[in-house]
């Protein structure tokens, strides 16, 4: 599944821009390789990333995987609920299973990021 | 390994079948550290080779009275230790391999954690590491990725012989080891505090430390705390069946040597590294863990659990290199701790602590004999100050019988005249008496 108007990572992040902050995830694409999830590492709020940089880790029972920001910011936010229900990302990894917003400092790195349309090629090719 | 079936023959055609003389096989391994030519003549028959090595063997001394500790510790081992150790079904590979089908291995292993938790006053360990020095490391890697930060604080007080295993690992990494000086027996509180900044991961200590004091940790811990350092202790399994726990100090991560929980004292080891931790820092930590789950009909049984932390899913971004577990040993741990019990292990610990009481005062009533710190409590090891250099005495006291103690200069060298002397249950009035005498007589 994918959703329109998100933008896509080839790393299968997520991100739904709204004015100069974005709401990040991983795809489903990425929880169901995963499986089931056990455990989230979320980031820390307040912490500057760049793009690509690490943002946190998804565990599942049979593989780790780490999360990249999808953009260049400041965490403003955590969706604190993963800590106790990762399964929040399988079960809506779009919606409830969101894992932090990103106050965007580089605009021009959102040019990086695949739109819906290119995202399922991306995947298709896979 | 006394008979090796592989012929010269056979060896030629292995070599030739992967293409490299026997000096590139093993080219990875400096020269000097090669093993040359034997002190033997060639072509000697299997009877008269094993004399001469069995005569070489002799000039070990082995039946020495030890009151030599420094880390390593000789306890009375119960039979049934051994006994249930070697049976085959464990005495098999060191860590599971395929750990499932092996519940009898994964239950013990269970059980050992339990119990290192329980010593320690913790809330989870992990299945064992090599030893108390690469546990201490282990400890300080994971405080670092705890906290983001690279400074790390360790008090001299801490076994010199974990000191230089960290700084042997640390060499090429950015970390920034500060040493404070422990000058009482006791650990500086204002020296350690005046280290303390946001960049320090941890503060590592040990209790007893390696002079034989005992201290509460809880006060650095609770400063600690206050600036989001850990605090790591290492601590000597045994003392902990009469001491106040590294858990009730606010330890974060406690380590140490379990070569004391029913192993003996071997040169080389095997020995034991345990590790335990708070529920909320267990995926930063190391090695394996084992756990408890029901299977498919709601049966109880164990698997490896919080793998996604190992090298094998991991890869570069695993909490360790160590992939593998110090299987039998810990199980010797379990072992002997499940035949002494909460109550043996407290008699046995009082019963070390009385001992050294009593050979303190025994000793320190030889003329020219002194305590060396004024800090008065310690559980089974004190330092005392000789008249002379205490590597001599030492050397003499061997001639006699006896392992006197640990030459302190040889970490520590404004120590010249310093002995650090250990008793555990093992050693009766009459030894310590004797003891007593013998050192006298070489004074």
């Amino acid at each position: 599944m994918i959703v329109k108007g998100l933008l896509y990572t080839k790393d299968h992040e997520w991100a739904k821009v709204e004015g100069d902050i974005a709401t990040v995830g991983i795809t489903d694409h990425a929880q169901d390789q995963l499986g089931e999830l056990t455990f989230v590492e979320l980031p820390e709020t307040g912490k500057e990333v760049r793009q690509k940089g690490e943002l946190g880790v998804v565990e599942s029972s049979k593989a780790a995987s780490d999360v990249y920001a999808p953009v260049a910011g400041k965490i403003t936010e955590v969706n604190k609920e993963l800590e106790n229900k990762p399964e929040l990302i399988n079960q809506d990894c779009y919606g409830a299973g969101w894992i932090c917003k990103i106050q965007i400092t580089d605009k021009a790195s959102i040019n990086n990021l695949m739109d819906a349309a290119r995202y399922g090629e991306y995947l298709k090719g896979l | 390994m006394p008979f090796i079936a592989n012929t010269d023959e056979q060896r030629k055609r292995m070599l030739a079948d992967i293409g490299l003389t026997r000096e590139q096989l093993f080219s990875d391994i400096p020269k000097e550290l090669l093993c040359g030519r034997l002190n033997m003549p060639d072509g000697l028959p299997e009877q008269e080779v094993r004399g001469i090595l069995a005569e070489l063997a002799g000039k070990n001394s082995i039946d020495l009275t030890l009151f030599l500790g420094g880390g390593f510790y000789d306890h009375f081992i119960p039979a049934a230790v051994y006994s249930i150790v070697s049976r085959s079904e464990f005495y098999t590979a060191y860590t599971p391999y395929q750990p499932e089908v092996s519940q009898g291995t994964l239950q013990a292993i269970y059980e050992y954690q339990s119990m290192i938790c329980r010593l320690t006053d913790m809330e989870a360990a992990n299945a064992s590491l090599y030893d108390g020095g690469t546990a201490m490391y282990e400890a300080m890697m994971m405080a670092l990725r705890v906290t983001g930060r690279n400074k790390v604080i360790i008090d001299t007080s801490v076994n010199p012989i974990y000191r230089v295993m960290i700084e042997s690992y640390t060499k090429n990494l950015k970390i920034e080891l500060v040493q404070t000086h422990c000058a009482t027996g006791l650990v500086d509180r204002e020296q350690i505090l005046s280290k303390l900044d946001d960049k320090t991961a941890a503060v590592i200590l040990q209790n007893p430390n390696f002079f034989g004091c005992i201290d509460d940790f809880g006060d650095i811990a609770e400063k600690a705390h206050s600036k989001g350092v850990l605090l790591a202790v290492s601590c000597y399994p045994i003392s902990l069946g009469i001491l106040k726990t590294p858990g009730a100090m606010g330890a974060d991560i406690v380590t140490g040597e379990g070569q004391s929980l029913g192993m003996p004292l071997s040169f080389g080891g095997p020995y034991l590294g345990f590790m335990a931790t708070r529920m909320k820092y267990v995926r930063k930590m190391p090695g394996r863990i084992v756990g408890q789950t029901l299977d498919r009909q709601g049966r109880r049984c164990f698997v490896m659990t919080l793998q996604a932390r190992e090298q094998h899913i991991r890869r570069d971004k695993a909490t360790s290199n160590i992939c593998s577990n110090e299987a039998l040993c810990a199980l010797t741990a379990l072992v002997y701790l499940s035949l002494l019990g909460k109550q043996g292990l407290r008699e046995t610990a009082q019963l070390c602590a009385d001992k050294a009481s009593y050979a303190y005062k025994r000793l320190t009533a030889i003329p020219g004999v002194k305590p060396h710190f004024r800090a008065k409590w310690f559980f089974n090891e004190f330092v005392l100050d000789l008249p002379c250099e205490a590597a001599d005495v030492i050397a003499k006291l061997i001639e006699k019988g006896f392992a006197a103690g640990f030459p302190l200069s040889r970490y520590y060298p404004d120590m010249k005249n310093c002995i650090l002397v250990c008793v555990t249950e093992k050693r009766t009035k009459q030894q310590i008496g004797m003891f007593a005498e013998a050192l006298e007589s070489v004074l």
